[in-house]
């Protein structure tokens, strides 16, 4: 088989600029031809693309199994709807006790900001569980991110002077347009691929191919693994202050196991480690959720096939056992599009 | 602070780390011969409960008025072979072809939450669908809900039974392990499953073997949780089949004695914190990680301190 290399700087840099000038010529547009909800249900793949390639980032490409987007998520909606309302507002919002001072009068409403912000402190979470556990070697992350998903469900429902408890906040103001959530996305894009191809992204792949060799050549996996958890952490932090604001309202049950059980659909689909293979799997994903959605449909009928509640999550996880199964490799493997297109060229 | 408060914990602790113990028996196993967290475990913890209600209504026609003994000891019954047939098919289906396609574990991992969620998922349809429900009220003869009064304790039977019992498989677990030939194939198979293999015993019925046990007693345990909690639904198992990993690896993942221990140390935090510090009640779910956490940050090896990398059980 031929060896595939990574693109060069020019194909890199023509690459981006091609895909950036498509991209936003498209965001551009659409509002123009598409209808209000397909614009909906795009922006809600802009944010999953977000979420899928940073997740694909920890277990992807650094092969450290861990279950973590539905809590980072979590912590960054939160994060960016208490800076993004005003402190009359949420000193009305809090019904069940009074907000604490600091929550009540931090409010910082330049959307950027609070974002940063946002994916800032779930990294620094990230940070505070990594120490625990990438200190053993195994397979802890997974356990230890599962209840991590739990504890800040608990959190948010416990200390109603934090989180509003299970009412949730709502009224979020809505900058996150369609314009904005692409552009994100994009950038977002853009950042990870740049660390994926950078020296820590062979780092991280070496530490998934062989973590032993990969420090008897003096890679401090430790480090890496860290660094890699963190970073995935601030993305899905971003990625859940746009949803905050694209939703409108959150609220603790919204952020479940669920969410995480989709990205992982989606990165398994698209192939372990392929951020074009993520990209890809998140439109046919969401696609298919909206194509399958007649199945949870009580009066549905195809032939003796009914709809019943709940039938499209069993299809759902049967379709990733058989992937595993039978496609391991996913879509794409583990490579890029466009190495694929590069070999094809070549030939 | 009286005694018999403290007492009435004490016993309760017993009762709630029993099952978790049950169930973490299972996780240990499974972790010994494959290296694999079996996500699935707490699932098939749910999928006992749920056989021994679904057999309970057949037996006594959807009435399930007096419940007497023989009937529901068949009903259990009925439900530990099910289980553990449905225990062992996660083996053969998923996680066999993959372990022997030489996958890498991250697959294995995906996989087990794979099997977890189309558990939870088709026991969800089933009982949406047949049973008129998510959640069911669990019934069971009226003898385990009879109540004991000692000084000023009141112990309902099944918080003693349930101990009991625990302790009565641990040692019937512990015999099958160090006194006869499975036991000493899996045990093998734990140390170094490869020259096992090249000794001539068949690894694959071995660990089938392990985790038709794991899911007798995880079906054992479902029972007994559905009983205390007189109620099931199809995701009761994610959170305590969670907890009771937790519990394993708090007594040392590898050690069926660790799980044991882990699990009525797990019982007795979730039991007593509550029941000192009623303004924590809230957070309950939360304890089994933070203590996992702690317990990685300060001896990962558990409390059995085996070193999971060279020795098992």
């Amino acid at each position: 088989m031929m060896k595939i290399k990574t693109l060069s700087a020019k194909e890199y840099f023509s690459l981006i600029a091609l895909i950036t000038a498509i991209f936003i010529a498209f965001l551009y547009f659409s509002p123009k031809i598409f209808s209000d909800y397909t614009l909906t249900v795009l922006g809600n793949i802009y944010i999953f693309i977000i979420l899928a390639i940073s997740y694909n980032l920890i277990n992807g490409v650094t092969g450290q199994f861990s279950l973590e987007p539905n809590g980072f998520v979590a912590i960054g909606a939160y994060v960016t709807a208490i800076l993004m309302l005003s402190p009359e507002i949420k000193s009305q919002m809090y019904m069940l006790t009074e907000p604490l001072p600091l929550i009540k009068d931090v409010y910082i409403p330049i959307p950027f900001l609070a974002l940063l912000i946002s994916g800032l402190l779930a990294s620094l979470v990230a940070l505070t569980l990594a120490f625990p556990v990438f200190r053993v070697r195994g397979d802890y992350l997974a356990i230890v991110t599962l209840g991590f998903g739990f504890i800040i469900r608990i959190f948010l429902i416990n200390t109603p002077s934090v989180s509003n408890g299970s009412m949730g906040l709502d009224s979020i103001p809505g900058f996150a347009s369609y314009f904005l959530i692409g552009l994100i996305s994009l950038i977002s894009v853009i950042l990870v691929y740049n660390i994926v191809y950078s020296r820590f992204g062979r780092a991280m792949k070496a530490v998934r191919d062989d973590e032993d060799a990969a420090m008897a050549m003096g890679v401090n996996t430790f480090k890496i693994k860290t660094i890699a958890f963190m970073t995935s952490a601030f993305f899905e932090g971003v990625g859940g202050g746009i949803l905050a604001s694209s939703i409108g309202s959150i609220s603790p049950d919204q952020f479940t196991f669920m969410l995480t059980f989709q990205l992982l659909i989606i990165i398994v689909l698209g192939g372990l480690g392929s951020m074009s293979g993520a990209i890809l799997a998140t439109f046919l994903f969401l696609g298919g959720m909206e194509l399958l959605r007649p199945l949870d449909d009580a009066s549905w009928h195809f032939g003796f096939i009914h709809g019943i509640p709940g039938l499209r999550m069993v299809v759902f996880s049967l379709i990733l056992l058989l992937l595993m199964l039978f496609a391991r490799r996913g879509l794409l493997g583990d490579k890029e599009i466009w190495d694929y297109i590069k070999l094809k060229i070549k030939k | 602070m009286d005694i018999s408060f403290i007492l009435q914990q004490i016993v309760n602790g017993f009762s709630l780390g029993s099952m978790y113990a049950l169930i973490a028996i299972g996780y240990t196993l499974v972790y010994g011969v494959l290296r694999l967290i079996n996500f699935a475990h707490g699932d098939i913890m749910m999928v006992g409960a749920f056989m021994a209600f679904i057999f309970l209504g057949i037996l006594t026609g959807w009435k399930f008025d007096n419940i007497s003994m023989p009937i529901f000891s068949t009903a259990v019954f009925f439900s530990i072979i099910v289980t553990s047939i449905v225990g062992v098919l996660t083996y053969l289906v998923a996680y066999k072809p993959l372990l022997e396609k030489g996958a890498p574990k991250i697959s294995l991992l995906i996989t087990a939450i794979g099997i977890s969620f189309f558990l939870e998922s088709v026991f969800n349809v089933i009982a949406n669908q047949y049973l008129g429900g998510n959640y069911q009220s669990f019934y069971f003869p009226k003898f385990f809900s009879k109540i004991i009064h000692i000084g000023n304790i009141t112990i309902p039977i099944l918080t003693i039974i349930v101990p009991i019992m625990t302790l009565a498989l641990l040692g019937i677990v512990l015999f099958i392990l160090y006194k006869t030939k499975v036991g000493i194939a899996i045990r093998a198979i734990a140390f170094d499953m490869h020259t096992v293999k090249l000794m001539g015993a068949d690894a694959n019925k071995i660990i089938a073997f392990v985790f038709i046990l794991g899911s007798a007693l995880a079906a054992i345990g479902g029972v007994s949780y559905a009983m205390a909690y007189p109620s099931i639904d199809p995701y009761m198992g994610v959170l305590v089949g969670l907890k009771a990993f937790a519990a394993a690896v708090v007594g040392g993942i590898g050690s069926v004695t660790g799980a044991v221990i882990g699990g009525f140390i797990l019982g007795f935090v979730e039991v007593a914190i509550p029941g000192f510090f009623p303004e924590l009640g809230g957070w309950k779910d939360a304890f089994a990680f933070i203590l996992l956490i702690f317990v990685l940050l300060f001896k990962p090896t558990g409390i059995m301190g085996i070193d999971f990398e060279r020795q098992r059980f």
